[in-house]
């Protein structure tokens, strides 16, 4: 039985661009940002996860890579990967990181620190990424921002593969922070309402 | 005709990604308010498809009481 497509069906498209362009510009990288705010602004205002369910494109993209090629073992996560501890952990454990990586952006913008043109990997390695930019054709601060935050969209994309080939195709989305949050967010406020 | 068995989710431990959604089949699951889905017993099937993809592996399906 075939379903109806929508146009949001094929924003696993949008997933791929979004790292193939900072490939060639990590500017691009602030794009990503989308991912971070679209699901708040769902959560809060709508009070829904519409976000994860319809427009993620990298929950979409797990999804469509397995159907394409057969790459993921389906086997189910061991269940503390989807466990309250380990969800809301990561969930914290991310945003120390992007913490981390804000004020590394904020050391750049006063001067403290030098624009480093590289991407951190699993919050380790250092890949030079700096072909992706050419000095001066910004501030330093926005050019830092990139790099760092691609590193960290690239490193969560990559985990998420790993658990798409070794469990069921969209484990990320069993511990996502942004699912996490929202999540949370939509406990709140349905909770609340309920008083 | 009614089908023997049907889905049924663990709301304390789904995670609302919306995963089971796109895969059943008969649209009989929906989240509900962003919290845990829910899956519209008279409506299932009990296919499996929902149970078998689900990422936190929180969907089971269970018999039907037969009702004379």
């Amino acid at each position: 039985m075939n379903k109806t497509r929508h146009w949001y069906d094929y924003l696993w498209i949008w997933s791929i661009v979004f790292f193939a362009l900072g490939f060639f510009n990590i500017i691009f990288a602030w794009l990503g940002m989308l991912d971070f705010i679209l699901p708040l602004l769902f959560a809060i205002f709508g009070g829904n996860k519409f976000f994860c369910n319809h427009l993620c494109g990298r929950g979409q993209l797990f999804s469509v890579i397995p159907k394409k090629i057969k790459c993921s073992r389906n086997k189910p996560a061991p269940s503390w990967m989807s466990s309250k501890v380990f969800r809301y952990g990561f969930l914290v454990f991310f945003m120390t990181m992007f913490g981390t990586m804000l004020y590394q952006t904020w050391r750049v913008f006063g001067g403290v620190s030098s624009l480093s043109e590289t991407i951190k990997l699993f919050w380790t390695f250092r890949v030079p990424w700096g072909w992706t930019y050419t000095a001066g054709s910004t501030s330093d601060w926005i050019a830092q921002f990139a790099f760092g935050f691609y590193g960290l969209m690239l490193t969560s994309a990559l985990i998420g593969l790993i658990v798409m080939v070794l469990f069921r195709p969209r484990t990320w989305c069993s511990f996502c922070p942004m699912g996490s949050m929202t999540q949370t967010i939509c406990k709140i406020k349905n909770s609340r309402k309920r008083d | 005709m009614i089908s023997k068995k049907y889905s049924v989710v663990d709301t304390r431990r789904c995670v609302s990604c919306g995963t089971c959604i796109k895969e059943c089949p008969k649209d009989a699951i929906y989240i509900h308010k962003g919290c845990y889905a829910v899956v519209d017993t008279d409506i299932c099937v009990g296919c499996s498809l929902c149970t078998r993809t689900c990422p936190a592996d929180c969907i089971a399906l269970v018999d039907r009481e037969v009702v004379s």
